[in-house]
């Protein structure tokens, strides 16, 4: 896989009244993550070359990948690959980054979700509705200790949109 | 040639009115836009302006005023070099949903410079407003000063 051959696709910027060290915690931690990712838990190996798996909440694997970078408290990398069959042979991998900068007493938190080919609006609007909702949660909890209930409807134009090009969608 | 349009959604603990106030009243306004006060009886066709210690900074029209769903409205701002692009357009969309509301903000008929610097500051606004109806209150008030130290644009 050649890093330098991905492109962003999707940047969203969120200030968050939290600490880098906080944030850091809240991204790479299962039982944070449970709280503002849908209910599903992420763990990671924080080294180059360690798994990076999302579990929904009955425990089975949804999304898995690997580290490529990892500099604490500011940037992970990592690859993002739904366990849909034949989703990676059409799409290639997805590569997500985290940027965690200070900005004052607050933190500046940045994703680029990266392709390496173009991918279309339709393909791309899961991602465009769930970060937004992933990352306004994340910041509600780190700041009020709570975090709403959104509703998110699955993304029906993406899930339209790859069952078109032949990957098996539950 | 397009032009590049900016769109930025935020999930807010509130509800639809609440919001509507905060993005139509002069003191609430002042908190988390980073001291720009908003002034305006928000009707459609009516101006409106942003002032920071009473100097004018962006000024505009409402174009469309459906409380506490959506407003709209044209986005102008003061400085010279500004002035030299073409004026855009700002949509607010409030949608409830039971004690959240989802918040879209559209910015488009955008040229360069004016899409490089909203993209920058809408992240900031948006969430201290989130901050300031969800936790009571807004972020640092040097928050874009200490940012742009840090990026290197």
């Amino acid at each position: 896989m050649n890093i330098s051959s991905f492109k962003p696709a999707i940047v969203y910027t969120i200030y968050i009244a939290s600490t880098p060290e906080k944030v850091w915690q809240a991204l790479t931690s299962a039982e944070f993550s449970r709280k503002y990712f849908f209910g599903n838990s992420v763990e990671v190996d924080l080294r180059v070359g360690g798994a990076f798996i999302v579990r929904t909440p009955d425990g089975a694997p949804h999304i898995s990948g690997e580290v490529t970078e990892c500099d604490p408290l500011r940037k992970l990398t990592f690859t993002f690959n739904v366990n849909w069959p034949g989703l990676i042979e059409k799409l290639g991998p997805t590569l997500v980054t985290y940027e965690i900068e200070p900005a004052g007493d607050a933190v500046k938190l940045t994703l680029i979700q990266s392709h390496d080919r173009p991918l279309s609006d339709d393909i791309l609007s899961g991602g465009r509705a769930g970060w937004p909702a992933i990352l306004s949660s994340l910041k509600s909890l780190l700041e009020t200790g709570n975090v709403p209930a959104i509703k998110m409807a699955p993304p029906e134009r993406m899930l339209a949109a790859l069952k078109a090009m032949g990957i098996k969608t539950p | 040639m397009s032009k590049p349009e900016f769109v930025y959604v935020t999930y807010i603990e509130t509800t639809a009115e609440k919001l509507w106030h905060a993005l139509t009243d002069a003191e609430f306004h002042e908190r988390y836009w980073f001291g720009h006060r908003a002034t305006s009886d928000w009707k459609a066709g009516s101006s409106y302006t942003f002032a920071k210690q009473g100097k004018p900074s962006v000024e505009g029209k409402v174009l469309e005023s459906d409380p506490p769903k959506r407003l709209v409205y044209t986005w102008d701002p003061c400085s010279p070099e500004a002035k030299r692009e073409r004026t855009s357009r700002v949509t607010f969309d409030l949608e409830p949903h039971g004690t959240i509301v989802k918040l879209t903000v559209t910015h488009d008929d955008l040229e360069e410079k004016t899409f490089r610097d909203i993209s920058s500051g809408w992240p900031m606004v948006l969430a201290s407003l989130k901050s300031l109806l969800e936790t009571g209150r807004e972020l640092p008030a040097d928050l874009p000063s200490r940012a742009r130290e840090n990026s290197c644009a």
